[in-house]
């Protein structure tokens, strides 16, 4: 691991004015950048300890949720108010990581974590993302775990959190604070694609810190859950997991919400399909035909098409399960 | 040479408190091991991904390979060697022995204090993945005690005796 200075600031303020120096990376639970900093892929001068600024509550104000951007995971996966009323969120959560991960990966850091793309992670290969320019042998490479909506030439990586997708579909949004002011973000505009510039994951300013989010707390979202398709049966990253909302009236579909994860750069919005939904009987050949049409965008490599069929089957089950199917 | 960056810090550790000044990037795990010479924790991976690290900070159970020693000022750290009152063993180091649940032992300490904490979070009733009624009440099921445990390996394979064992310790 390369040498650092270390600082623990006592304040936002300056927390954000050492971040504005370059070569300096914020540290909340550090269960990503510790690794990525020993791996070699993160070589920070100086790390800042946000850790203990990030406000750990989480309160319940004018119908919304506002989680501060130090909650704990495994605090946040428990929160009554959680638990009852945004269950795909408290499901992604207690889908992710291990029981000790969760106890230190914080909200903040949680939403920026890096991909778990291989050639990424190895600083001895070249990686578009890691070191812009260089190039993205998982095109050609290992893609099994990677990418199958929209993803460009230039990479193909993906987001791999959970907590994020379950985030999307809630309607949640970022707040932020940069040395010029605060800031809000919407969850899906939070991740972005790839396109060219792939070395960039957020559109969070850089140098700014998140604060908090909010989630707004509506009865679709009280109607919400999360599904996780992976190699094993717990501790592992998703291969395709679903968050998803859905309200029906008389057989009817009032309302719906559907995100991919683990399958884009960020967490995949199913516009298409949630619009052939809406106001549709709420029946599996509706949610097939919509998925299908959502999934017609699939752009998959020679290794991960099974990804498509097998967001296809996990998408149908999960709002088959929501409308009151066992699936 | 210059001398790497570091800082200095308070920790207590299994309730002694130590002044420590360390390099920057040394992690809980090394900290304990090759400073405190405290090597019931033992190191499997050092990416958080096998539990062998897993020891309390501040009673919540924590892989010590991801964490900075100097980031834990004032906090309280409980190993394995920190948990038996004297000669007394603590209740899973108690039911570990009693259903054989190890065989060459490396990933038991990372076992064992992962059980302490989890037994703790279900005693608080958090749910987990395989929970059907999120708003329920939770027990100490098989299932349950799999899922809660994931995030230690055991490369013997002592699955079966370890999860005899956190159910045993439960009760
Ligand atoms: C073995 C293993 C398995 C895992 N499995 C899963 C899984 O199945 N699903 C899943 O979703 N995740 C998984 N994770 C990832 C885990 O969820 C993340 O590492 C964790 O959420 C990151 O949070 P942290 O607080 O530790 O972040 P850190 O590691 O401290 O920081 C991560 C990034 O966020 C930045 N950051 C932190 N806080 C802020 C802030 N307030 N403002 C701005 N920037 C900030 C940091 O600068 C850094 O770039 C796994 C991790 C490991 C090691
Ligand atoms: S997919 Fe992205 S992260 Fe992976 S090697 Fe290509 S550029 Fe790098
Ligand atoms: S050594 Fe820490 S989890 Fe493997
Ligand atoms: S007892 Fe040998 S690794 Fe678990």
């Amino acid at each position: 691991m390369r040498a650092f200075d270390y600082v623990r600031p006592d304040t936002e303020d300056e927390a954000l004015a050492l971040l504005a120096e370059p070569g300096t990376s914020a540290l909340a639970g550090g269960t990503n950048l510790v690794d990525l900093m020993r791996l070699g892929v993160a070589r920070p001068e100086r790390v800042v300890d946000v850790d203990r600024l990030g406000s750990t509550e989480v309160v319940e104000r004018d119908g919304s949720l506002w989680i501060g951007a130090g909650v704990r995971n495994s605090d946040l996966a428990a929160h009554p108010v959680v638990r009852e009323r945004l269950p795909a969120l408290s499901r992604a959560l207690l889908a992710a990581a291990s029981g000790q991960l969760r106890n230190r990966a914080s909200t903040g850091g949680n939403l920026l974590q890096r991909t778990r793309c291989v050639y990424f992670m190895d600083p001895t290969k070249p990686c578009n993302k890691r070191e812009p320019g260089t190039g993205c042998p998982a095109v050609d490479g290992l893609s099994r775990d990677l990418a199958v909506l929209g993803h460009s030439e230039h990479c193909i990586a993906t987001h791999p959190g959970d907590m994020s997708v379950a985030l999307v579909a809630l309607e949640a949004v970022v707040h932020v604070r940069t040395a010029e002011g605060d800031l809000s973000i919407p969850a899906v505009d939070f991740h972005r694609l790839p396109g060219d510039e792939p070395h960039r994951d957020t559109n969070l300013p850089a140098g700014a810190l998140v604060t908090a989010v909010e989630v707004p707390l509506t009865p679709l979202a009280g109607r919400s859950t999360y599904r996780k398709a992976r190699d094993r049966r717990s501790f592992a990253f998703g291969l395709v997991t679903v968050a998803a909302a859905l309200t029906v009236e008389d057989g009817v579909v009032a309302d719906v919400r559907l995100v991919l994860g683990s399958v884009a750069h960020k967490p995949w919005r199913a516009t298409v399909a949630e619009d052939a939904i809406r106001g549709r009987a709420a029946s599996g050949s509706v949610f097939d035909d919509a998925v299908r049409a959502e999934l017609a965008a699939a752009r998959p490599t020679d290794q991960n098409a099974f990804k498509v069929e097998l967001a296809r089957r996990l998408s149908v089950a999960t709002l088959h399960e929501l409308a009151g199917g066992r699936a | 040479m210059t001398q790497p960056p570091a800082s200095a810090f308070d920790l207590t550790v299994n309730g002694t408190r130590h002044a420590l000044t360390v390099d920057n990037r040394t992690s809980l795990l090394d900290l304990l091991r090759e400073r405190l010479r405290l090597t019931g924790t033992k190191k499997g991976c050092d990416h958080g991904q096998c539990g062998a690290c897993t020891v309390l900070v501040d009673g919540r159970r924590t892989n010590a390979c991801l964490t900075l020693a100097v980031t834990l000022d004032g906090r309280e750290v409980t190993t394995v060697e920190g948990l038996a009152d004297g000669d007394d063993l603590h209740p899973v180091q108690q039911a570990f022995l009693d259903h054989d649940a190890f065989q060459c032992g490396y990933c038991t300490p990372g076992q064992i204090c992962s059980a302490v904490g989890a037994l703790d979070e279900l005693a608080q009733g958090w749910p987990s993945h395989v929970t059907d009624d999120l708003t329920g009440e939770v027990e100490p099921s098989a299932e349950e005690v799999r899922e809660r445990m994931s995030g230690n390996l055991c490369r013997c394979g002592a699955y079966a005796h370890i999860v005899t064992a956190v159910q045993e310790a439960a009760r």
